[in-house]
């Protein structure tokens, strides 16, 4: 019996029935990464002594007959810009590599709690920057699909752990569409909520006014089950939304007759076929299930890549300005005074897409420049964000491409950052506005290598549970293998 | 406006980083042309827009506050543990301040 194959409700079931100890379970995975992970390398670093001592935990309450917590024995793996205590938290960077976390994020101690066991650490682009995951200071990871071709990014390890069976979830960051995008390269389920849904706090800061932490699975399922451990006021975080959280697992298998699906004309316009295809194919679906396709309009959709990484940037180098080799992470030997202790320890340490955004975002902000960059650019997103305000008084969701290309091969893109930057056109929107992403598998590109290609589903701020039910109810109609 | 040497330069010491030649002569044609490209969001006339500096929800201002006291959540020898030098409880770092003589 292979346990790494399992959903959250699965594992439940063997746990609850005996067939599976949450110890053997924890095994299987580590197992299955000792003998997979050598051509993937989705993890930076694994945890088996803790992921161990706390599956030992579930089955000791098990069979001191008490009742099963949401998420025992689940395995998950953690991005490695999310701190764990005790274990090296990296961010994929040589600034931290050293770094040991003296705390739990808010995130990774709800899943504890919840009887949940973190297998380990996994690989991403530098401090979340970048859409491929070969910004990662140490190694690439590769797409378990494919091994030729990226993962996405920057989430990459954390969306290539769960498609290769080595966590049955995970927890990863979006910035810009860093969950969405691997999730929709590694044919699974990957979540954003709205901002400030989820506690940030213990989360390594990239751009505060847009940074989430969310959930990877191989069903829509579990990424409910996931979103509701982890989502709901924290003390120590100001900006998670003091906001009561919906029942999102009892929301699913809920009929979506009735719903208005909107279609913005804007993100199919010169849309490559090899994924407008699939992405229209799941749009009829919607309309068999019942719901109601209104083509609606973003007229602002073309300025959000420009818009984004102004202020991607900016905040960047605002968060950024604190590895200076004094309290923690790397410092360079060579320095004759403070001044160029800075500069060394800066320049050694980051790599080049993080010293690029520093460097723009400096730039953005800096005296002169300021309103013709940073300003217009918040202007703009006032823009973008009441696109979606007014849509949402026409329809409930809104169904687009998640990325306009499928899964690229390692290298193809490295040289051409703007290239890079356009990639994330679809994403970027709904992070400027704060609202819920969901990206699901919807099918195959038409053409050989037939690639997976990913639907984006986003909604209102704080409708989660409806965002969640009506991509429960693609899944559930088969869509995710729509051809 | 173009971008120049001259702006990579002041840029990147201006963010405290010590490029290197090789690396000034990468970065300026990539900056550069992000630059030229976000220039698109001037076709936009903003005069009468607000800035959006955050997302904000409904509820009151300060619903996510919490009381203003200390929770020790790790000793100072912890608070030290990832410090690159570090003696006599504090972190250290080259002397700042000239003795005169």
């Amino acid at each position: 019996m292979d346990f790494t194959t399992l959903s959250i409700s699965q594992i439940r079931e063997f746990l609850k029935s005996r067939q599976a100890s949450a110890v053997e379970i924890a095994q299987a995975h580590l197992g299955q990464i000792e003998e997979k992970d050598k051509q993937v390398r989705a993890y930076l670093a694994l945890c088996p002594e803790r992921a161990l001592e706390q599956a030992k935990k579930v089955d000791q309450a098990i069979a001191a007959g008490e009742a099963l917590a949401p998420l025992a024995g689940v395995p998950v793996a953690v991005k490695d810009v999310i701190l764990t205590r005790g274990t090296r938290t990296t961010c994929a960077s040589h600034i931290l590599e050293n770094f040991i976390a003296p705390y739990d994020a808010t995130a990774v101690e709800r899943l504890e709690r919840a009887g949940a066991v973190i297998v380990g650490k996994t690989n991403c682009d530098e401090f979340a920057m970048g859409s491929s995951t070969e910004n990662s200071s140490f190694y690439p990871t590769r797409n378990p699909r494919d091994l030729s071709r990226v993962p996405g990014g920057s989430s990459g390890g954390s969306a290539a752990a769960v498609a290769a069976n080595f966590a049955t979830v995970a927890l990863g960051s979006d910035t810009g569409g860093s969950i969405r995008q691997p999730a929709a390269f590694c044919d699974i389920v990957g979540m954003m909520g709205t901002y400030g849904r989820v506690s940030r706090y213990g989360l390594v800061a990239f751009a505060s006014s847009l940074d989430h932490i969310g959930p990877f699975g191989r069903s829509v399922h579990d990424v409910a089950q996931v979103l509701q451990t982890i989502a709901g006021p924290d003390p120590l975080d100001s900006t998670c939304a003091a906001l009561p959280v919906d029942d999102y697992v009892g929301a699913l298998g809920g009929d979506i007759r009735g719903i208005r699906v909107g279609v913005p004309t804007e993100y199919f316009k010169g849309l490559n076929p090899e994924i407008g295809d699939n992405i229209q194919k799941g749009i009829d679906l919607f309309n068999k299930l019942g719901c109601r396709i209104v083509p609606i309009s973003l007229p602002h959709t073309g300025y959000a890549i420009g818009c984004y990484y102004i202020i991607c940037t900016a905040e960047a180098s605002s968060n950024l300005a604190r590895y200076d080799g004094v309290r923690y992470g790397f410092r360079s030997p060579q320095h004759d005074d403070l001044q160029e202790m800075y500069r060394k320890s800066r320049n050694l340490g980051f790599g080049a897409e993080v010293k690029r955004r520093i460097m723009l975002g400096t730039y953005v902000l800096s005296s002169g420049y300021y309103d013709a960059y940073y300003l217009k650019g918040q202007k703009v997103r006032t823009l973008i964000t009441r696109d979606f305000v007014e849509a949402f008084d026409e329809v409930d969701v809104i169904v687009t491409p998640t990325s306009p290309i499928p899964p690229f091969k390692l290298g193809e893109k490295m040289d051409d950052p703007l290239q890079m930057y356009l990639a994330d056109i679809y994403t970027v929107t709904a992070s400027l506005a704060g609202i819920p992403g969901i990206s699901v598998p919807c099918g195959k590109t038409p053409s050989e290598p037939r690639l997976p290609v990913g639907m984006q589903i986003l909604a209102n701020h704080f409708d989660e549970a409806r965002l969640l039910r009506v991509a429960d109810a693609f899944e559930k109609a088969g869509g995710f293998q729509i051809s | 406006m173009a971008f120049t040497e001259k702006d990579v330069r002041y840029v990147a010491d201006l963010a405290h980083l010590e490029l290197t030649e090789e690396e000034v002569t990468k970065y300026l044609p990539q900056l550069d042309s992000i630059l030229q490209y976000v220039e698109k969001l001037n076709e936009l006339d903003t005069t009468e827009i607000e800035p959006m500096a955050q997302v904000t929800y409904p509820g009151s201002e300060n619903a996510s506050f919490r009381a203003d006291e200390a929770h020790k959540k790790f000793s100072q020898d912890q608070a030290l543990a990832n410090a690159p030098e570090q003696g006599a409880g504090s972190f250290k770092v080259p002397r700042v301040i000239e003795r005169e003589e």
